[in-house]
C-alpha cells in the first residue's frame, strides 16, 4: 500500500468537503455575526432563561439546538460564534461542541435521500429523528454537566 | 429553504439592531463576520486535511471492510426487509461505516444507491416501507468517530483539548441513535398490529 498516496488522496477529499462548505459558511458566519452583534442572541437567551434556570440548561446554547437539525454550516457557524464568546473550554462551549457533533442534518439527510427516489411521503422519519435529535441535546448536556 | 432562513437572519439582525440601538455594531459585524469566515476556512484545513488522509490510509488498510463486516449483521436485524446479501443491504453497510469514520463525501453516493436499490422492492411505491425509514433515521443520528469539523472549529477558537468532548459526543450520539432505533421499531410494530397497512 502506498501510504502517502493514501495520504494525499484523503486530504484532497477534505479539502473537497471544505470548499464545498466553505460558501455557505461564509454566508452564515456573516449571517450569524450580525443576529450575534445586533442583541438577538442576547433577547432569546433572556427570553429563554427563566425556563432553562429550572433544569440548570444553559440558555445560550438553545439557538445551536434548534440550528443544528435544519443546517450544517449554520450550526457551525453558530458554534464557532459560541466557542468565541464564551471559550471553547468553557462549560458552555463543551455542550455546545457535543452537541453540534452527534447528530446530522436531519432535513438535509430527509430531503436529499427521499428526494432522490421521488417520495414525498416520508411518514415517520422526520418525528423520530426529530426526537433523536432532542435526545442528542439533553445528553449534551447531561454528560458534560454530569460526567 | 435555507433561502428563508438567511434573509430571516439578516431581517431579524436589522429589526433588532433598530430596537437595541446597535446599528454601528452591526456594520462593523458584517465586514468582521466575511474576515472571520475567511480565516475560520483557512485555519479548519490543516487538521481536516489530516483526518481525511489518515480515514484514507485506514479505509485501505482495510478498516472499512472490518467495520462494515462487524456492522452489517446488525444492521440486517435492523432492516429485515432486505436480504443479506442483496445489493441493498451492502450499499447500506458501506453507507453507515463511511458514516461512522468521517468519510461524508464517500456517505452519501452510498447512501443514494442504498435507497435505489432499497426503492426496486419497495412494495408501498410512493411512501417508504420501514427498512427505508430505518435507515435515513439512521443517517440522520449517525455517529461519527471523529467529529472533525468540530475538533477543527475548537482548535480554531483556541481549545487546549480540542478532543476532550470525544467520549461525550459518543456517548450522546449513540443515546440519539438508540432512541431513534426504538421509535422507529414502536412504531413499525404499532402500524402492524393495527393494520393500517
Amino acid at each position: 500500500m502506498d501510504l502517502f498516496d493514501s495520504f494525499t488522496d484523503g486530504a484532497k477529499e477534505g479539502l473537497k468537503t471544505l470548499t464545498s462548505i466553505a460558501p455557505s459558511l461564509f454566508g452564515l458566519i456573516i449571517a450569524v455575526s450580525m443576529l450575534e452583534a445586533s442583541g438577538f442572541f442576547d433577547i432569546l437567551t433572556k427570553l429563554f432563561t427563566p425556563v432553562c434556570e429550572i433544569v440548570g440548561f444553559p440558555p445560550e446554547v438553545l439557538p445551536l439546538g434548534l440550528m443544528r437539525p435544519v443546517t450544517g454550516s449554520g450550526s457551525f457557524a453558530m458554534l464557532d460564534s459560541i466557542l468565541r464568546k464564551y471559550g471553547a473550554d468553557s462549560i458552555i462551549g463543551k455542550i455546545a461542541s457535543v452537541m453540534a457533533g452527534s447528530t446530522e442534518t436531519t432535513f438535509y439527510a430527509v430531503t436529499v435521500y427521499f428526494g432522490s427516489i421521488g417520495i414525498k411521503k416520508t411518514g415517520f422519519t422526520i418525528p423520530a429523528a426529530l426526537a433523536a435529535d432532542s435526545i442528542s441535546m439533553i445528553m449534551a448536556f447531561l454528560t458534560i454537566k454530569y460526567l | 429553504m435555507l433561502n428563508y432562513i438567511w434573509s430571516g437572519m439578516i431581517i431579524i439582525s436589522f429589526l433588532c439592531s433598530i430596537v437595541t440601538g446597535r446599528a454601528e455594531e452591526l456594520s462593523r459585524a458584517i465586514l468582521d463576520g466575511a474576515d472571520k469566515a475567511v480565516s475560520l476556512v483557512i485555519s479548519m484545513a490543516g487538521i481536516m486535511c489530516l483526518w481525511t488522509g489518515i480515514m484514507r490510509i485506514a479505509e485501505r488498510g482495510g478498516l472499512t471492510h472490518l467495520v462494515a463486516r462487524i456492522l452489517s449483521p446488525i444492521l440486517c436485524r435492523l432492516m429485515p426487509d432486505y436480504d443479506k446479501d442483496s445489493k441493498a443491504m451492502a450499499a447500506v453497510c458501506a453507507n453507515i461505516t463511511a458514516n461512522l469514520l468521517g468519510l461524508g463525501n464517500a456517505a452519501t453516493p452510498f447512501g443514494l444507491a442504498a435507497m435505489r436499490e432499497m426503492q426496486k422492492s419497495n412494495l408501498l411505491v410512493n411512501k417508504p416501507n420501514s427498512s427505508m425509514v430505518m435507515f435515513v433515521v439512521l443517517n440522520t443520528a449517525s455517529i461519527q468517530l471523529i467529529p472533525t469539523t468540530v475538533a477543527a472549529l475548537r482548535q480554531a477558537a483556541g481549545s487546549s483539548s480540542p478532543y476532550s468532548i470525544l467520549p461525550y459526543v459518543w456517548i450522546t450520539s449513540l443515546s440519539a441513535l438508540l432512541a431513534g432505533i426504538i421509535l422507529v421499531l414502536l412504531f413499525v410494530r404499532n402500524r402492524s398490529s393495527n393494520r393500517i397497512l
